[in-house]
């Protein structure tokens, strides 16, 4: 049976990479005594995929792997017996079965919410107009930044990548394209306002949280998000 | 919650920041305030070669058993990091509170190859901790050495306060007792160290001072403290099986050389290879017992949730048990347990065993005959025959496999064009072993013979601790000697060969059979940015020489003299077991290329039954 895991990568647990959150997994599914599938061979390794990856430094609520599993207790049992497992910074927080023939976590993966906000000691000096401005910014109709590709730098509109926007307390939602075709990372968003008024952006001023990730189950002409834990049901 | 060391843009801004966080599984957190001794434990290497290594993980699990103490791990930052802690003075700092090294009551450094020896003063100097003991005040910890390199401690005796000499399992409670005791009544750091000296195992080298002969060699070494003995006897655990051992082990986040548990199954070797240091200095061998392998092996995979388990000796096969721990593994093992045996002799068991814990197709054999000829192999005492490799060889071939690793040694004491070549022919003979014993059409590729050569380095409480040593130009000679004759053998198609380079194997040499006038040298190559030594890519043998230089430390005195049987050498104040006595008759035996049987078929006498235990007490 096909799982998939929801959970959390925060405090500390930023500074550790995209494989080492794996192999932490991996380790936590041995400790803990789940009956996860192995590949054939000489050398067997776990049937696992992860989503996007995180960047280092990036803290998150909404990561998600995907395992294939012989055999589970119901979804509650099962948070409880990963969580006894992991560290600080680690949580489990879904178990959720997926029906037969669904994308897995990485082919899904169409879009993603974020918050970002400033490090402490990087703030603008007026914080509520920096605000304002990056509203309005964003609030245009077209936001051209320029694309490297192998061969040559494109412009590319990102307006329409951003899905929601919202400002509040000091920090601002995003709701953006993500995946394998159209992935728009936040910061993407904030390098092109400062490229437009002729800024520096220093690469340690946001801090950047996800808090969601989702699937399109809808078609081409409307989106029908839904987050990849839904796609899954829990075991009674 | 626990504040890091490091702040985001620090940790950022480095390369694998996960080296430096200190919350692993199974890593211990206790409360500061109740413990009465904080114990930092150093590897002085990066974080992924310090985390590989058994003997801190047992002293981990050993003091932190300790109610009074606690145990953290301290690793040498790597460059970028070195750099940024000293740009913004941030100071050394333990992995698991994430607090000053500086405030710590002791910094243990273990010292497992002399090329750290530039890394140690890092550690210090990020620390905050005068480099020479004799700078330190009471504020400072007591810095303690200890593993291998200290068995001739002389090069780095300056910047320690403390030696222990011998296995770390046997006197470190009295030890600690002593200093609590002493913390407690407010005596001073030299009370301390006084009261440590009388501790079996422990050298103060402070309390010692070296008279030389004009030709610069020690005429004696005498106690300045009516504390200090007049030698330092090493210490062992006698009962293998009742001495502290990991069950929890830590649980990296990051891929670290030794990833996987690892289980010790012996210590000490029978063989008595006259070139080696750990088979010496840590007889008598002592086996454990299998039930208690068995245990710690299942708690280990069951706690830490590693893929893969190790067995470590010296040499496995000598083990009374091998192939009940090894039967036990497979059947045990579960899914998705990948089983490692280093150090086997290929044998019809040991191929057998590995058929079924790895692929064929994809591993490779290994063989360390050492040296190419029989008269050298006899030398060194290398008690294998060519007809015993070539037909684990030849058994090998027949099972499968095509991939051979050949290791051998290069500049040994008598050696002769012969040997040299020897090692050439010795692997065209493999070769040609395989093209007899696989028919063509069950041949899968070209057989492969990787071989590769490291330059021999003296050792002390070695039989051939009398040896002389060569330049580099004639080390590299010598190899380019084996590289001529393997492009000349007929089946040169399917040999492959690799020399470590002779730079470091000088230094290592000098470190090896230093004395205490070594230290400024090291310091003044530390001072000149000589760091991660052991690193080819950091080593820089250049300014080693302009600092070895610029102190007036002569590197042929260490590496090229002749010494007499009767001199008096800089770590003959420390008794290891074996006696100078056997360690000489030891050497005229090599000179005479006569080999000697191995403790189990006829004891050689070699001083280390006086432990009283081991494979001296079997029969
Ligand atoms: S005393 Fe004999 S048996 Fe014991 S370690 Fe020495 S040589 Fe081996």
């Amino acid at each position: 049976m096909k799982i998939r895991v929801k959970f959390t990568k925060e405090g500390d647990l930023k500074f550790i990479g995209h494989l080492d959150v794996m192999r932490f997994f991996q380790k936590v599914l041995r400790r803990a005594g789940v009956a996860i599938c192995y590949s054939a061979g000489f050398s067997p390794h776990q049937i696992m995929s992860f989503s996007a990856p995180l960047s280092l430094g990036l803290t998150s609520e909404g990561e998600y792997m995907d395992i294939e599993v012989s055999e589970s207790g119901s979804s509650a049992e099962m948070l409880a017996k990963l969580n006894a497992h992991t560290v600080d910074g680690i949580r489990v927080l879904s178990w959720r079965l997926l029906p037969d023939g669904a994308d897995n976590a990485m082919a899904g993966f169409a879009a993603a919410d974020y918050t970002v906000k400033f490090r402490p000691g990087y703030e603008p000096e007026d914080l509520a107009q920096f605000w304002t401005e990056f509203e309005a910014f964003c609030g245009q109709d077209e936001i051209m930044v320029e694309k490297q590709t192998k061969r040559s730098v494109k412009q590319i509109n990102i307006r329409p990548l951003i899905y929601q926007l919202k400002i509040s307390e000091g920090e601002v939602f995003m709701q953006v394209a993500s995946g394998s075709t159209n992935h728009l990372k936040p910061e993407m968003v904030f390098q092109a306002f400062y490229d437009s008024k002729g800024e520096e952006l220093s690469p340690f001023a946001l801090m950047i949280h996800r808090l969601e990730m989702y699937t399109d189950l809808g078609d081409e002409n409307e989106r029908k998000l839904v987050s990849l834990q839904d796609v899954g049901t829990d075991i009674l | 919650m626990r504040k890091l060391a490091l702040t985001d843009e620090q940790l950022l801004s480095i390369e694998k920041p996960a080296r430096y966080l200190g919350n692993e599984v199974n890593a211990v957190v206790k409360d500061k305030d109740s413990v009465d001794i904080r114990f930092a434990i150093c590897f002085p290497d990066v974080y992924e070669i310090g985390m590989s290594h058994l003997g801190i993980q047992i002293l981990y699990e050993m003091f932190n058993r300790r109610q009074d103490t606690w145990c953290e791990r301290v690793y040498s930052p790597w460059n970028d990091l070195d750099k940024l802690m000293r740009e913004e003075h941030i100071p050394l700092f333990a992995l698991e509170s994430q607090d000053p090294v500086k405030n710590f009551d002791f910094l243990g450094i273990t010292i497992q190859y002399e090329m750290c020896y530039t890394n140690i003063l890092q550690v210090l100097d990020l620390a905050g901790i005068p480099l020479s003991a004799a700078d330190r005040t009471e504020e400072d910890p007591i810095v303690i050495g200890g593993g291998p390199c200290v068995y001739n401690p002389e090069p780095i005796a300056e910047f320690f306060d403390l030696f222990y000499i011998g296995e770390g399992e046997t006197s470190y409670d009295e030890l600690l007792d002593i200093y609590k005791e002493c913390k407690k009544q407010g005596k001073s750091r030299r009370a301390f160290l006084e009261a440590a000296a009388g501790v079996p195992g422990i050298y103060v080298p402070g309390f010692y001072e070296i008279k030389y002969n004009e030709d610069g060699t020690i005429d004696e070494m005498v106690a300045i403290n009516d504390h200090a003995p007049a030698t330092v006897r090493k210490v062992i655990a006698l009962d293998l099986d009742h001495v502290p051992y990991p069950d929890k082990p830590i649980v990296p986040f990051m891929k670290v050389t030794q990833d996987r548990v690892v289980l010790e199954i012996q210590r000490g070797c029978i063989r008595g290879c006259r070139f080696c240091q750990a088979g010496m200095v840590y007889r008598p061998v002592r086996e454990r017992n299998i039930d208690f392998l068995k245990e710690k092996a299942a708690n280990m995979l069951k706690n830490s949730g590693q893929e893969e388990i190790s067995l470590s000796s010296l040499s496995s096969s000598d083990y009374s048990h091998l192939a009940d721990i090894v039967n036990f593994l497979i059947e045990n093992k579960g899914t998705g347990v990948n089983i490692s045996l280093p150090s086997l002799r290929i044998d019809a068991f040991s191929l057998d065993v590995m058929s079924k814990v790895q692929d064929v197709r994809k591993s490779s054999i290994t063989f360390a005959p050492e040296a190419g000829t029989q008269r050298m192999r006899d030398t060194i005492n290398k008690g294998l025959t060519e007809e015993v490799i070539m037909s684990g060889a030849a058994e090998a071939f027949r099972g499968g496999w095509n991939k051979v690793k050949l290791y051998f040694m290069l500049g040994l004491p008598t050696e002769t064009e012969a040997d040299m070549e020897g090692i050439s022919h010795l692997a065209n003979r493999m070769a040609a072993v395989y093209f007899d014993e696989v028919p063509k059409e069950k041949r899968n590729g070209r057989v492969q013979i990787n071989v590769s050569t490291s330059f021999f380095i003296p050792k002390p409480f070695t039989p051939l601790q009398w040896a002389v040593m060569y330049t580099p130009e004639e080390y590299e000679r010598r190899a380019r000697v084996v590289s001529t004759a393997m492009k000349g053998e007929l089946n040169h198609k399917s040999l492959r060969y690799a020399w470590h380079d002779a730079d470091v194997t000088i230094l290592e040499g000098v470190f090896a059979r230093g004395d205490r006038k070594v230290a400024k040298g090291i310091r003044r190559a530390y001072e000149m940015g000589c760091l991660f030594d052991s690193w080819t890519e950091n080593f820089d043998y250049q300014k080693w020489l302009k600092a070895f230089e610029e102190v007036g430390l002569d590197i042929d005195f260490y590496t090229m003299r002749e010494r007499s049987l009767e001199e008096v050498f800089p770590w003959d104040f420390i008794d290891a077991g074996v006696t100078k006595n056997f360690l000489k008759r030891e050497w005229n035996r090599a000179m005479e290329a006569k080999v000697s049987p191995n403790c189990r078929a006829q004891c050689q006498g070699c001083g280390a039954a006086t432990f009283g235990g081991g494979v001296c007490f079997e029969n």
